[in-house]
Formats: structure tokens, C-alpha cells, sequence
């Protein structure tokens, strides 16, 4: 299988103030096409910042981030955004809707971008609104819909696109057991039927269960790789 | 949906802060119409003086809209110097829209004309006029104006003054036209018997002129004339202010500057404000969008899209609030054209006008808008999701 994300000595160094925090120290990594990964590991350990390179939203400080063919390092800021429109899904912890727009419009966000058509935006809008099984609520704004059903509006919206990888951070961490679940079998369905690599950050076990991969981190390293 | 719709959208994120924030920027661009058109409109009447060397202009001593009593008269022309004194003042009223503004004196037909060499009239009509009670006599482009021919009775709606049975309809008869003499320029002026006026008014206004004109028997003798004058009245109930036209047209003329300064004055005052108070709700709106922000750039959105999505917000706001204050400013017009139109020239908003609320809007939009936009441009989307 062709890789989708190659990580080669990927190290990330923020300065707070005088001090520089290193929080990823020599990372490699790679992900094939179609792969469902997970990444695990405790708090502060650099599972989001790893995840942001990954997706492009931010620059490594040494190594390079390969994705679907591209070397993210090579890319200004403005192109990395449109990169990242065309490639990339984001799934968070929060949603992160637009709450002054109902589920349709939050989720035709995306192509606002792109050179659709008005009626080409909403037809796009509606199916992947659909494959998340949230046809009757597109009218509903995110203030009126409960917490999975905000988490599906936005896979809907990170899957509108059509990128070929999905990236979420704890995209299960704000919701109960059941709710979780479904989100879950939801990645997993977008995994198998349609062709989507996703890698998923969690600390929740079972979560890890629905991956065909995990992965553990400590200390801004990958410690070990568990097969699934 | 669209860019624009979604800056729409975000515009009406806190519906009740944002129709606050629409509403001051209403009033401020009422404000700013409704002073630049009053503004305007003193600055063309200033047009309607005629200037004399020989002649003073007597007016009250502290507001030009108090009047002075006819006895007066008698007094003036006994002291030396003085040659003739005659007296016209402001009528007010409205010929049948608000907006149709002209001057009309109740005057005493041949004083007037005697006093006024330069309006040019014939023997004939200024006869005619002397004796018509109701007659009037009006410039020659007036009567082009609307259309008027010798005959027409010209009913004028009273708003100063109204009638002893309560009315408030004069209607006069178009006796007659003048012209101002070559090189003069013509005043619209709607005249008509003040012997008529004053039998006719009710209680207010009987016996009362708005200001005297005296002409002197010799022009040098102006400011002694002048003093003369204020001196007999001091301490009477109805002191005066003597002035040459000449004089009298430039402290016009300056009361107009001040009333540009002050209009000036007015509305930088309420434009700050306005910034101010907008620029810090955008500032405020603003913090509360920054993960929203964000997510924009996550899923694509360039910093410069984002930051003229910002811009543009406040420019929208800016410009709706303008579009309605000019639109109420309209809707107030004639209410405001028949309480001032008796007063003032045309009150009427130019294009010129328009323009400059439109172009002020978009300029104050762009400065509340500047910093807003400037911080979401800079925003990292990594810093930005993490302080959530
Ligand atoms: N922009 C930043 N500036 C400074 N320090 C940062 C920044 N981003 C992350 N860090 C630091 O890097 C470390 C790793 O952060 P990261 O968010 O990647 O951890 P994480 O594994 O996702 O943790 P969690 O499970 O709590 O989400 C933390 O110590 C954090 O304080
Ligand atoms: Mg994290």
C-alpha cells in the first residue's frame, strides 16, 4: 500500500518566554493509505502537536512532513491553507462549529473554497450530512443539536471535500459512553467504505479497539507500536 | 451560502449587540444628515442679501427671530440723518410642500421699493400692488419657478402666523414681478402688504416688523447714524442691533462659518464616540470568535480571507447602519423642511451629501475594522485552539 504520511526525524521545539519546551524529539512515522491509526499516550506527552504536523497546521522545528505526496516543510503558510483544504479533515474534541450557522451551511464551510457551484455546495453538503446520518437536522444550528450530534456535523463537514485523510484529537473526549461509540463506529465505517486514513488521538482504550493500529507516545517519543 | 453570506451570518452572532451597535451608528448618520442638510441650507439663504452702502439694517438686539414694534419708525425718522425707514420681516410659511423655500416679507409697497432701487418693477404693478390688499409681488424667477401668472391667487399654509378667525391659509394675488437691476443678483423674494399682514394676523405678530432698513442722507455718516439708533432703543422693551447691510451680510456670513465649524465640531464628536464604543464592541466580538477564527483557517480559509472577513463585518455594519440613517433622514424630511423651511433656504439632502455618509461609513468601518482584522490575520491556528 502506497503511504499516505511519512514523518522523518520530526522534532518540535516552542519557546515559552526564554525557555524552550522540546516536545516531540525525533519522531518517524509512517502511515499507509487506507490505515486507521491511533495515537495514545498521557497528557502533555505531544500527541496534538504531532497530529498538527500531520495536518498541516503547523511546521516542524527539524525533519520533514510528507503528506499525500507533499513535503509540508516546502509550503508558505497561504499555500499550506489551501493544501490543507483539499487534503486534510479535521475532527476536535470541541466541534468547533460556527455557531451562527445551521449544520448545512457549517458543514458547506469548506467549499466556499472551491470553484462549485451554489447548487453543487449544497448537493455536496447534503450527502455527506447524509453518510453522517444527520439529513433531517441540516436546518438546525449547532446551539440546538446535542453534543454527537454537533461531533457528526462536524465530520460531515471534515469529509465534504473529500480529503483523503482525516485527522481527529479526541474527537470522543466530550461525549458519554454510547454517543462515543457511535461517533466511533461512524470513523470506522468512513475507514472501510469510504477509503478514508484516519489517525485518531485518545485516551480512550476502547477507542483504540475500533483502530487497526495503535501507537504510544511519551515525552515527545513513539514508544511502541502495538499491532492490532 | 456565500463569503458575503457568512459575514452576514457572523455580523448577527449576538443579535442585541449588534442592533445596539446598529442603532447608535443610525442616529450618528440621522445626526449627520440632518446637520450637514441644515448646514447646507443656511449657507444658500446667506444668498439673499442685498447689499447697500447707504443703508442700515436695524435688527433686534439679541436673536433675529424676536421682533421689533412699529412705533419705532417715527422714532428713527426724527433723528438726523436718517432719510427713510422702512421694514420687512420674516413670514415664514410654505407655498405647498415645505421644500418649495422662499423668503416672504410683508412690506409697504412703495417704501420698499423706494428704499430697494435696485428691484426694478413698473409704475404700473408697484401701483397695482399698493392697492390690492391682498396683492403680492414677487421676483421674476420665482414666478418662472412655479409657474405663476399675473392673477394667480398663491395660497401660502401660515406656520408663524395665522389669521384672526384662526386660519391659517393666506392666499394672495399675484399683482405683479420685479428684476433686480444688471449686475445685481435677484433674491426670490415673495412680497406682499404689510397693512394687510397686520390687519390680518391674530394677536401675535400685529404690529410687529421683522427688521427696519434706514436709508442715511449721507453714507458717511453710518456708524454715528448707527449708534444713534441702538441708543434711542437701549433701554427700551425692544433694544436694537444697527449694522450696514455691507456689515450685516459679513456677520451673516460668519454666523454660517460658525454653524459649518459647529456642525463640524458636532459630528467629530459623535463619530469618535461612535468609533470608540463600535471599535471596542468589534474588539470584544472579536475574542469571543478567536477558536471560530480559527476553524476558518483550519479548514482552508488564508490568513487575508480571514482578516477581510473581519474587515468586511465591520464595514457591512458601518455601511447598513449609514443606509438607514440616511433612509430615516428622509423619512424626516418634510417633517423638519416645514419647521425649519421658514427659516432657512432649502432643506434638501444633495447627492453630494449621500455620498459622503456612504464613503463616511465605509472610512469608519475600515478603522474600527483595521485592528480586528489585523489580530486575525496573525492568529496561529495551534495557539488559537489551544487557548479554548
Ligand atoms: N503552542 C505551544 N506553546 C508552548 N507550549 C506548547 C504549545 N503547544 C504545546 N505545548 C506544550 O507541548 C506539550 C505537549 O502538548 P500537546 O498538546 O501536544 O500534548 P497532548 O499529548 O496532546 O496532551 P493532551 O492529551 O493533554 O491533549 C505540552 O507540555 C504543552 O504545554
Ligand atoms: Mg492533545
Amino acid at each position: 500500500m502506497a503511504e499516505i504520511v511519512n514523518c522523518r526525524d520530526v522534532e518540535k521545539t516552542f519557546i515559552k518566554g526564554k525557555e524552550a519546551v522540546e516536545v516531540l524529539t525525533g519522531i518517524n512515522l509512517t502511515v499507509d493509505e487506507g490505515d486507521f491509526l491511533a495515537l495514545m499516550g498521557p497528557s502533555g506527552s505531544g500527541k496534538t502537536t504531532l497530529l498538527n504536523l500531520i495536518g498541516g497546521l503547523d511546521h516542524p522545528t527539524a525533519g520533514t512532513v510528507s503528506v499525500s505526496g507533499s513535503n509540508l516543510n516546502e509550503l508558505s503558510s497561504s499555500a499550506l491553507a489551501k493544501w490543507r483544504s483539499v487534503n486534510i479533515g479535521f475532527i476536535f474534541q470541541f466541534y468547533n462549529l460556527l455557531p451562527v450557522l445551521n449544520a448545512r451551511r457549517n458543514v458547506e464551510l469548506p467549499l466556499l473554497l472551491t470553484k462549485l457551484s451554489r447548487s453543487q455546495r449544497i448537493k455536496n453538503a447534503a450527502t455527506a450530512l447524509e453518510i453522517v446520518g444527520l439529513s433531517d437536522r441540516a436546518k438546525h444550528k449547532p446551539g440546538e443539536l446535542s453534543g454527537g450530534e454537533q461531533q457528526r456535523v462536524a465530520i460531515a463537514r471534515a469529509i465534504v471535500a473529500d480529503p483523503a485523510l482525516l485527522v481527529c484529537d479526541e474527537p470522543t473526549g466530550d461525549l458519554d459512553r454510547d454517543t462515543a461509540d457511535e461517533i466511533l463506529e461512524l470513523l470506522e465505517l468512513l475507514n472501510r467504505d469510504h477509503g478514508k486514513t484516519i489517525i485518531i488521538v485518545t485516551h480512550d482504550p476502547k477507542a483504540a479497539n475500533h483502530a487497526q493500529r495503535t501507537l504510544y507516545m511519551d515525552k515527545g517519543k513513539l514508544v511502541e507500536e502495538v499491532a492490532a | 451560502m456565500s463569503i458575503f453570506g457568512l459575514m452576514w451570518a457572523s455580523l448577527f452572532r449576538k443579535r442585541t449587540r449588534t442592533l445596539l451597535t446598529l442603532l447608535s451608528l443610525i442616529v450618528a448618520f440621522l445626526l449627520f444628515m440632518l446637520l450637514q442638510a441644515i448646514s447646507n441650507a443656511f449657507s444658500t439663504s446667506g444668498s439673499f442679501n442685498l447689499v447697500g452702502i447707504d443703508r442700515l439694517v436695524v435688527t433686534p438686539k439679541y436673536s433675529i427671530i424676536d421682533s421689533l414694534p412699529i412705533n419705532q419708525q417715527q422714532q428713527m425718522l426724527n433723528l438726523e440723518g436718517v432719510a427713510a425707514v422702512t421694514h420687512a420681516g420674516w413670514f415664514g410659511g410654505n407655498y405647498q410642500e415645505p421644500r418649495n423655500f422662499f423668503p416672504k416679507y410683508p412690506v409697504e409697497p412703495y417704501a420698499y421699493f423706494s428704499m430697494y432701487s435696485e428691484l426694478v418693477i413698473s409704475q404700473e404693478e408697484l401701483d397695482a400692488f399698493a392697492n390690492t390688499r391682498r396683492g403680492a409681488v414677487v421676483a421674476a424667477g420665482l414666478a418662472e419657478r412655479y409657474e405663476w401668472e399675473l392673477g394667480d391667487i398663491i395660497p401660502i399654509q401660515g406656520d408663524i402666523y395665522s389669521m384672526q378667525d384662526g386660519s391659517r391659509l393666506w392666499e394672495f394675488e399675484l399683482v405683479g414681478t420685479f428684476t433686480a437691476r444688471e449686475g445685481e443678483s435677484e433674491a426670490p423674494l415673495f412680497l406682499f402688504q404689510y397693512e394687510y399682514f397686520t390687519e390680518a394676523v391674530a394677536a401675535y405678530g400685529k404690529d410687529q416688523v421683522g427688521w427696519w432698513t434706514v436709508r442715511l442722507s449721507d453714507s458717511e455718516q453710518a456708524a454715528e447714524v448707527a449708534n444713534e439708533i441702538d441708543k434711542l432703543f437701549e433701554n427700551s422693551r425692544d433694544p436694537t442691533r444697527t449694522a450696514t447691510e455691507d456689515e450685516f451680510s459679513r456677520q451673516f456670513a460668519s454666523q454660517l462659518g460658525d454653524m459649518g465649524f459647529i456642525t463640524a465640531m458636532i459630528m467629530s464628536a459623535v463619530f469618535f464616540t461612535i468609533v470608540l464604543l463600535t471599535g471596542n464592541t468589534m474588539a470584544q466580538a472579536l475574542r469571543e470568535r478567536i477558536p471560530e477564527l480559527a476553524v476558518l483557517k483550519t479548514v482552508g480559509f488564508s490568513d487575508g480571507l480571514v482578516s477581510l472577513l473581519v474587515l468586511g463585518e465591520a464595514v457591512l455594519l458601518c455601511v447598513v447602519g449609514g443606509v438607514f440613517g440616511i433612509l430615516l433622514a428622509f423619512a424626516m424630511q418634510d417633517v423638519l423642511g416645514s419647521t425649519l423651511g421658514g427659516f432657512i433656504g432649502d432643506f434638501e439632502y444633495s447627492a453630494t451629501l449621500i455620498i459622503s455618509a456612504i464613503v463616511l461609513a465605509i472610512v469608519i468601518g475600515i478603522v474600527i475594522g483595521a485592528m480586528p482584522a489585523l489580530t486575525a490575520r496573525r492568529l496561529t491556528i495551534v495557539d488559537a485552539l489551544r487557548a479554548r
